[in-house]
């Protein structure tokens, strides 16, 4: 069995256990570890990409349980690339908080390792309970993440986060109830598999089941109309949190594709298609609604976080589109989009720094100095975000517009994407002239910005150029990661172990 | 016996919905509370109400209560024990940050 699968995994959580410990470690040594176990992770899932970037799905078995029985870790490309981006996201917010945003409280980087923890068991789980539990240990991490540093604002939007998400976790368990009670089984390779010989007088509710639990994961994905609690967290948390979160509509959109792919595929028998209704025309809506915010919006970091609500419905209308083309189009923009919004919420900080008591509110407040840098960095995130070339969210966007060729959504897609691009810029292209060229002569003056703060913003903005330098190789890679999950067969055979005779039911 | 607990259940979970639906913190965090004591009971009659069938494999038995329900059950007791310590104490720090126990942080204008 390889056992690599399991370490991105132990080591955020062993480090997590080490970084929670009260009063042994100081303030240089937590970051220094915090620092080392995000590196090290980088590399980890670098090695676990690599491993299985040849096409073999690799599966753990824990306590070394057969399937169905035990729980079991599965790791294809879209799982190892998912870890992979954020580990990379994550060493990059860890190099932006140890320059002084992790002085608001003691735990932020041990609930960090454990939110990674969480994050990293939610890719690659292959259990649906499981799913559930790691689900809960990334929510509890980023309950105490979202209230980081403290404050009136803070406090009313994480109340929202928090309680919300209960409500989520009670439906999560409803509908994983309700499918254990009909399938007799929590494994999803297995659950596959009973759904392809389902009773017919059972189908409603299975049906009733899933979409219960696709509501679970809209909310968490942030489609619309369950959007509305993301900017007001967001927007109000601390940066190097805000950008961490950039991966969290992430999962709610890789649990999307993992479990309607695995389990309601176009070949899984009664219940096949069963979100085509549903998906492409709430994630076009999800679009809309967040780009109303994006012009709406009077801070930068309030702008960012509306800007996140809109990627998450242009990669939902990729996954919704469906089929190889689309789904290796949303991979694509997925990576791009979780940088290049990281990269904005980390801007907004620093030039909220600079300033002072305007912090990034969008009004005229004094020149910032530096103006032609950190205005040069937010021309180019601002050009990724909104989609524009040459960056990295222009060729996400061309290649979902192209995949939507032929489909019967194709003037909507269209429509809907363009329109909102361009207003996307000019939202923009205004808080960028209202922060750097209106000056009021009248307000105190700006303090210089650290520039080592700029570095992780720096590294997050080169990943994306990057992602335009090799579009070949990622886009065949994603291409490659497309057609291995909604083809499950490979994952199936490895999972169930196929070949090993059958098993007791 | 499945009727009175398909009730029981039921009114748990629309007393959850109403209260969890109510403006003030302390309604809400009691909302959440019985929702997930109805999700709790849901989760541990998946396996089938049975009566005096043992979980573990017995001799010679034929009829046998599912016992991973049990183990589902017992990890999502704990896990909403959390999060309902959570968010009392979050709800205690939002009365405290915010002067008042509205959700939405002020009270509603009359």
């Amino acid at each position: 069995m390889n056992h690599l699968v399991i370490v991105p995994l132990l080591l955020p959580l062993l480090a997590g256990v080490a970084l929670i410990m009260p009063r042994s470690l100081t303030t240089p040594v937590r970051r220094a570890l915090s620092a080392a176990a995000a590196l090290a992770l980088v590399g980890v899932s670098l090695a676990l990409l690599l491993q299985v970037s040849g096409g073999q799905v690799q599966v753990y078995r824990l306590g070394n349980w057969p399937a169905p029985f035990g729980i079991v870790l599965a790791a294809d490309r879209l799982a190892a690339m998912m870890v992979l981006i954020t580990a990379v996201l994550a060493a990059c917010v860890v190099l932006y908080a140890v320059r002084g945003a992790d002085r608001g409280g003691r735990y932020f980087h041990g609930l960090l390792q454990l939110q990674l923890f969480g994050l990293n068991g939610a890719f690659l789980t292959g259990d649906l309970f499981n799913l559930f539990v790691f689900f809960e240990v990334l929510l509890i991490a980023s309950y105490g993440l979202v209230l980081h540093g403290g404050g009136p604002e803070r406090t009313r939007a994480g109340l929202h986060y928090v309680v919300l998400n209960l409500i989520g976790s009670t439906l999560f368990l409803f509908a994983v109830g309700t499918l254990y009670g009909i399938l007799g089984t929590l494994n999803m390779a297995d659950m596959a598999a009973r759904l392809a010989e389902l009773a017919p007088g059972d189908l409603g509710i299975v049906q009733a089941a899933a979409l219960l639990l696709f509501t679970v994961f809209a909310l968490k994905a942030a489609l619309a109309p369950l959007h509305l609690w993301l900017p007001g967290a967001y927007g109000h948390t601390s940066a190097p949190v805000a950008a961490m979160f950039a991966i969290m509509t992430k999962v709610g959109a890789y649990a999307i594709l993992r479990v309607y792919s695995l389990m309601f595929g176009p070949d899984s028998g009664p219940a096949a298609g069963l979100l085509d209704p549903w998906l492409l025309p709430l994630a076009l809506l999800t679009v809309v609604a967040g780009t109303i915010g994006v012009l709406a919006s009077r801070r930068l970091a309030q702008q960012a976080a509306y800007l996140v609500v809109v990627s998450a419905g242009t990669l939902l209308t990729a996954f919704g589109l469906g089929g190889t083309a689309a789904v290796a189009a949303g991979l694509y923009y997925l990576v791009h989009t979780t940088f290049a919004a990281a990269a904005l919420f980390l801007l907004a900080d620093v030039l909220g720094k600079a300033r002072g008591a305007l912090h990034d509110s969008l009004v005229a407040g004094p020149g910032v100095p530096q103006g032609q840098l950190l205005g040069g960095m937010f021309l180019l995130i601002a050009l990724a975000v909104s989609g524009i070339p040459p960056m990295s969210g222009f060729i996400g966007k061309l290649l979902i517009l192209q995949s939507s060729l032929g489909s019967p959504w194709m003037p909507w897609v269209f429509v809907v994407l363009l329109v909102t691009s361009l207003l996307g810029i000019m939202a923009l292209a205004r808080s960028g002239s209202i922060l750097f060229f209106k000056v009021d002569p009248a307000a105190s003056a700006a303090a210089a910005p650290r520039l080592g703060d700029l570095g992780a913003p720096l590294a997050l903005l080169l990943t994306g150029i990057a992602m335009v330098v090799y579009a070949g190789p990622l886009y065949e890679f994603s291409q490659a990661a497309a057609i291995q999950l909604l083809q499950p067969d490979d994952y199936l055979d490895a999972v169930l172990q196929a070949g090993s005779g059958a098993l007791p039911r | 016996m499945e009727a009175l607990f398909s009730i029981a259940i039921g009114v748990l979970t629309a007393c959850g919905v109403y209260l969890s639906l109510r403006g003030r913190t302390f309604p809400v965090v009691l909302g959440l509370t019985l929702l997930s004591y109805a999700v709790n009971l849901f989760l541990f009659v998946m396996g089938r109400l049975t009566i005096g069938a043992p979980p573990i494999i017995q001799g010679a038995r034929a009829d046998y209560a599912d016992p991973l329900p049990q183990a589902l059950v017992l990890t999502a007791i704990v896990i909403s024990f959390g999060m309902t310590a959570f968010v009392v104490i979050l709800a205690l720090r939002a009365r405290a940050e915010l002067g008042n126990d509205h959700v939405d942080g002020g009270e509603p204008p009359r």
